[in-house]
């Protein structure tokens, strides 16, 4: 695989002054998908809709990847009653800071491919769930989603097709957990932001018992693009089984860290030596986070060849997650770097879980200890054991996402862990 | 002695507008807690027992909500509340060497408040700037972000006059080098 990406020019969020202003979205070909779909000779059914987005493979970018289509497929056939779109902008995986952008710069996308998911899947409401930390750029969503009301383009009789759709932000208080989508939904619904037990699954049964589909902002901003071009030319972006543009962030020992439009395959050693401008001191890659802190830690020493899609990443022995890339140099020890990303699992699970309310606080107390030089070797088996005990055994995906960095850091940086140990040597009786 | 709080004209006619977006009244608990910590500064009990009674729910609901979500303040804080990220990001690029700054520059630890009740610190999970690291925001609001020891010394500054910092645009590289 070839990727032109030093020609890229960003579609996504290209580089239009003003994007954000629904006059110039508008003079730059937005909402043109959304005539398209409900008016005119062009005309889309709801089922034609969710085909040809099922057949662009958008995969999710709120972190588990999976096709946009084919979750609005397993909407079940409307009875009249309420139906829900819940859009996640929670946005709290560390490492990740790339929604923001869309808000930012072109909210619009994400509004008209929103209103498109709408109409595909029959919904009449939709919720943009925004983090409370981002008051800026709910202030910014409010002014767009109220802009594209006064258009038309949201509210009652859309472009007079008969479709009606409203939608409206809902400012999170702080919690990570929320962007988990159920945990999201409680928390729409007014209560503690406690995920639910799988199944029902949201389709079925999801906010105030109704089917519900949740997506990530940035997926539904790809959605336009695929209306616009076509599946099949969607599918020519990037990575055959991962396709698309992607926003990469950056973060952490690079000399131009920032979030970064790409086509999905991009070489890992690409984005950080040449896009992000490489190490600042010319200082060794020790270990890359390639999609937010849920996901295994690589060594630096094992990048070559390694693409940002789905497949290239599995077989690396990581994850996509929400292409939040976090370098880290030769400096940082990897006792610390866990102990942190620990702590973090600790504060954000919710508690709901023995082996996860137990198991993330017995991790970083474990790691902290070995941190502090108080830790034996015999703490990196307990973390091991640990770390099984708190896989595939609980509610929702985070006591995982916590296990998992810890697994793969002690496999791939054995020795940062076994220097801070104690060397106990223990007397056979 | 607790204070009375109550809910003007305004704010009234402002739930009913949140009100409106919901099937339900509960829904409404969280952006009606916003609504009464913009305006009081915190959701201590009695507002929170506001909020109980203008929604007609109970308290209880009400402060389950409260105390699961960690930007409510349950308690007053400073007038400003630093919230230092030090998630993975940050803590590789000082962030806690700016927690450490602030902590001596201020004479408090992390989850403390100055004793004029100016200024509260805390250290908080990843607020969405990693590659702006080291950064922080202020009292839920303004991020400052690629924080120095003197920038941090100047917002401080800043802070005390009762200025707040302005909301940083920070652009996509790839838009700088095109038009
Ligand atoms: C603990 C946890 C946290 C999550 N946080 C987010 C988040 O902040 N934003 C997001 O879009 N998805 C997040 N997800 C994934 C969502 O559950 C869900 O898969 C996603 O929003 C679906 O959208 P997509 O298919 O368009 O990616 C999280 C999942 C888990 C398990
Ligand atoms: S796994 Fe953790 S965060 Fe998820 S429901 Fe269980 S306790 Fe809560
Ligand atoms: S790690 Fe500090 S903002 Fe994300």
């Amino acid at each position: 695989m070839n990727i032109d990406w030093k020609n890229y020019k960003p579609i996504l969020i290209p580089a239009i002054k003003d994007l954000h202003k629904i006059d110039v979205y508008e003079k730059n070909g937005g909402y043109k998908a959304l005539k398209k779909v409900l008016s005119g000779k062009s005309k889309m059914t709801p089922e034609e809709v969710v085909n040809e987005v099922k057949d662009a493979n958008i995969r999710g970018r709120g972190g588990a990847g999976f096709n946009a289509g084919l979750k609005w497929s397993f909407m079940p056939k409307p009875d009249g009653g309420p139906r829900y779109l819940a859009c996640n902008g929670d946005e709290s995986e560390p490492g990740t800071f790339k929604d923001r952008k869309i808000f930012e710069y072109n909210p619009h996308s994400f509004i008209e491919g929103a209103i498109i998911a709408a109409y595909a899947m029959q919904i009449q409401t939709i919720y943009v769930y925004i983090r409370g930390e981002y008051r800026d750029f709910i202030d910014m969503m409010d002014v767009a989603i109220s802009d594209a009301y006064k258009k038309g383009y949201l509210g009652k009789d859309i472009l007079k097709s008969g479709f009606s759709v409203d939608m409206y932000t809902h400012m999170g208080a702080g919690a990570y957990i929320c962007g988990e989508e159920s945990s999201l939904m409680n928390s729409l619904e007014g209560k503690r932001g406690y995920p639910r037990v799988k199944p029902p699954f949201p389709a079925q049964k999801g906010l105030w018992g109704r089917p519900t589909t949740i997506n990530n902002i940035e997926t539904l901003a790809n959605v336009p693009l695929v209306i616009n071009n076509g599946a099949k030319w969607f599918k020519g972006i990037g990575a055959e089984t991962h396709p698309g543009p992607v926003l990469y962030g950056i973060s952490g020992h690079v000399n131009r860290p920032g979030v970064y439009e790409y086509p999905t395959g991009m070489l890992l050693t690409d984005l950080i030596n040449e896009v992000a401008g490489g190490v600042p001191g010319g200082k060794k890659v020790k270990a890359v986070v390639p999609g937010g802190s849920s996901t295994p830690p690589l060594r630096g020493d094992s990048l070559d060849g390694v693409r940002m899609d789905a497949d290239s990443l599995r077989e690396a022995g990581s994850m996509m997650g929400t292409a939040g890339i976090c370098v880290v140099d030769e400096t940082v020890d990897m006792v610390d770097f866990t102990w942190r990303i620990s702590g973090f699992y600790h504060h954000e699970s919710c508690g709901q879980c023995t082996p996860c309310r137990d198991g993330t606080g017995w991790l970083e107390k474990t790691l902290d200890k070995i941190r502090r030089g108080d830790g034996e070797m015999r703490d990196i088996d307990l973390l091991y054991e640990i770390c099984t005990k708190m896989e595939g055994r609980t509610i929702c995906a985070l006591a995982d996402a916590a296990a998992w960095p810890v697994r793969y850091a002690l496999d791939r940086f054995r020795e940062d862990f076994e220097a801070r140990c104690k060397k106990t040597v223990y007397a056979l009786a | 002695m607790s204070k009375e709080y109550t809910f003007d004209k305004d704010d009234l006619k402002k739930i009913e507008e949140i009100k409106s977006r919901y099937p339900e009244v509960t829904p409404a608990v969280m952006p009606v807690l916003w609504l009464a910590q913009d305006k009081f500064g915190h959701v201590e009990p009695a507002v929170q027992k506001l909020v109980a009674d203008t929604l007609g729910l109970p308290q209880a609901h009400v402060q389950g909500v409260a105390s699961f979500y960690t930007q409510y303040y349950k308690k007053e804080k400073g007038k400003f509340v630093l919230d230092v990220c030090t998630s993975f990001s940050c803590q590789i690029c000082g962030g806690y060497e700016i927690l450490d700054h602030l902590e001596n520059k201020l004479g408090i630890k992390a989850g403390e408040t100055t004793e004029d009740g100016m200024f509260s610190i805390q250290s908080v999970e990843c607020l969405g700037a990693c590659g702006y690291a080291p950064m922080l925001q202020v009292t839920n609001d303004k991020y400052v972000n690629n924080l120095t020891t003197e920038k941090v010394d100047s917002l401080i500054e800043n802070l005390k006059q009762g200025k707040m910092p302005e909301f940083e645009s920070i652009p996509m590289p790839q838009h700088e080098t095109e038009s």
